[in-house]
């Protein structure tokens, strides 16, 4: 099942510059949820504070509260591992190991992390697999074709299937579908549908024709500032604020 | 506006032809000596390559026949010690540079590992004597090893740390997000993915130093005897192919010949054997 999340006073920084700025997010279980805004206005940091990979770069800094399910993942003595263990990620490039199969790639998460019985991987590779809607197309190959081999939208349902095998609670996305042909993101954005009856999805989106037909809830933000967070419905329809309405309707970004 | 419609000159298709054809003259060129020392080689040492000269020891002056086995033998373990010493050290060194490091230290290291590549062998030998074989008071094969180890350790670092820098961030990327410890994450992910250029740099290195004679005339000293033990003084192909050629009797000019053309075969055969195995499990990048 997927867990809810709480964001609470969230600011983030690289160097000196605040990309981040005093965000407060409250969300749902089992729900997609779309982060949109403008190039640079701070929404791929955002999901990534959500599973702490914003601290992997080395001049990252972040203050505030995230709490997902029960654990806050920022208290001191949370190891970021085990946070990003509970939590999926789906780059924007498809990032598949590339010396690794496609059985490999979607093992690789359970394997290093001291799994190694035969038959419980071979479960988890297929139930992955047939999640992400990706089995049919390589049962096959499983262990001849190298996971680069695939192509690009299947590279991403490929990652997908890697990311679920761990058996995430949530799942953040960071523009999934951006590099991909309308076909693939036509199965991706299928996908999100049915992923979110397991899990809770959190979709970085610069499309926001996808935001309206994936997200039951989208957030807006604009320069760090989160500043509108409402049903998707209500967001493109009737946004509260002019700054939103500007972007949906397309006077900017 | 030039009219870009126009018929490709026969100027620019002559020019074309002729690059095309430099670039393969060059390259023809680059071969040559290869092939030439190779041919050279095995004929001026087939003549004396039989299974006594993998087989025996040497022989003294004035008897005919004997081999190089001792010297065979001396080389791989030799080559193996300085390989144990050398390989970890410098993967891992290069693991620090790419990965781990930040800052001052980090530019220190790849400049020692620059200026250990330019040190003389002789100078690297000494310092092995220095080190190994003054303290024990005795040459030996172990302190041979640690010679042909450090050479190996600078050229490993840096192709290593190339080869790592080359992994695309977004591969280390999806391994944190899978909640991989970075650790496991530089060895079994990135490591992985790199692995065909690191072990490329370090056969390069292990070729490289098969072949040195310098830094073992004052640590493995040579042998013209069997030994086994680490701790003695052991013979090696190199060493032996020196001071055979210039010794002044011709039958021991031919056994040098020989004793070149199968330090050659070892090294390739190295390689090979290598590439072969490490090939197994890990998939090619574009497969």
């Amino acid at each position: 099942m997927g867990v809810g999340i709480e964001v609470n006073n969230l600011n983030a920084w690289f160097g000196k510059a605040q990309v981040l700025n005093e965000v407060n997010m409250k969300i749902g279980p089992n729900a997609v949820t779309a982060v949109i805004g403008p190039s640079g206005c701070g929404k791929s940091t955002y999901v990534r504070c959500l599973n702490r990979m914003h601290e992997t770069n080395p001049d990252a800094r972040l203050t505030g509260s995230v709490k997902v399910g029960e654990m806050e993942i920022y208290a001191p003595g949370t190891d970021a591992v085990d946070v990003r263990r509970r939590i999926g990620m789906v780059f924007q490039k498809p990032n598949p190991f590339p010396t690794m199969s496609i059985y490999d790639n979607v093992a690789a998460g359970l394997r290093l992390n001291g799994f190694t019985r035969r038959a419980e991987l071979d479960a988890a590779v297929e139930s992955s697999l047939r999640m992400a809607a990706l089995w049919e197309e390589v049962r096959d190959v499983l262990k001849k074709k190298s996971g680069a081999s695939l192509s690009g939208g299947q590279q991403q349902r490929l990652c997908i299937a890697r990311a679920l095998a761990v058996q995430p609670e949530l799942l953040l996305m960071d523009e999934p579908a951006s590099a991909l042909d309308p076909i693939s993101t036509g199965k991706i954005e299928e996908l999100i549908f049915q992923l979110k009856t397991k899990y809770t999805v959190v979709i970085v989106t610069h499309n926001m024709q996808q935001a309206a037909r994936v997200a039951d809830y989208t957030g807006f933000f604009l320069m760090g500032k989160l500043i509108e967070f409402d049903k998707t419905e209500k967001i493109f329809t009737t946004p509260s604020d002019k700054r939103t309405e500007d972007y949906i309707t397309g006077r900017f970004g | 506006m030039p009219n870009l419609n126009r018929p490709v000159s026969s100027f620019r298709k002559l020019s074309n032809l002729a690059f095309i054809g430099s670039a393969i003259l060059a390259s023809v060129v680059v071969l040559a000596p290869l092939v030439a020392i190779f041919g050279y080689l095995v004929m001026k040492g087939v003549g004396s390559l039989n299974l006594a000269f993998l087989m025996h020891l040497p022989k003294p002056v004035g008897e005919d026949g004997g081999g190089m086995a001792n010297a065979i033998v001396g080389s791989l373990m030799i080559l193996g010690l300085g390989s144990v010493l050398g390989v970890p050290l410098g993967i891992g060194a290069g693991i620090y540079m790419a990965e781990f490091g930040h800052g001052r230290l980090v530019t220190l290291v790849r400049f020692t590992a620059d200026v250990l590549n330019g040190v003389p062998s002789i100078v690297v030998g000494i310092s092995a004597y220095a080190l190994v074989v003054l303290p024990q008071h005795h040459f030996s094969a172990f302190s041979g090893g640690v010679a042909l180890g450090i050479m190996m350790i600078p050229t490993i670092a840096r192709t290593t740390e190339e080869m790592l820098l080359m992994v695309p961030n977004t591969i280390r990327e999806a391994a944190l997000g899978l909640g991989i410890p970075q650790w496991r994450t530089t060895l079994q992910v990135t490591l992985r993915t790199a692995s065909k250029g690191v072990i490329t740099g370090a056969m390069l290195a292990f070729a490289r130093v098969a072949g040195e004679t310098a830094p073992l005339l004052f640590t493995a000293f040579g042998n013209q005897f069997w030994n086994l033990n680490p701790n003695q003084p052991t013979a090696a192909l190199p060493l032996q192919i020196f001071s055979y050629a210039i010794s002044p009797f011709d039958e021991w000019h031919r056994q040098a010949w020989a004793g070149a053309l199968i330090l050659i075969l070892l090294i390739v055969i190295a390689v090979s054997a290598v590439r072969v195995v490490t090939s197994r499990g890990t998939m090619a990048n574009n497969a």
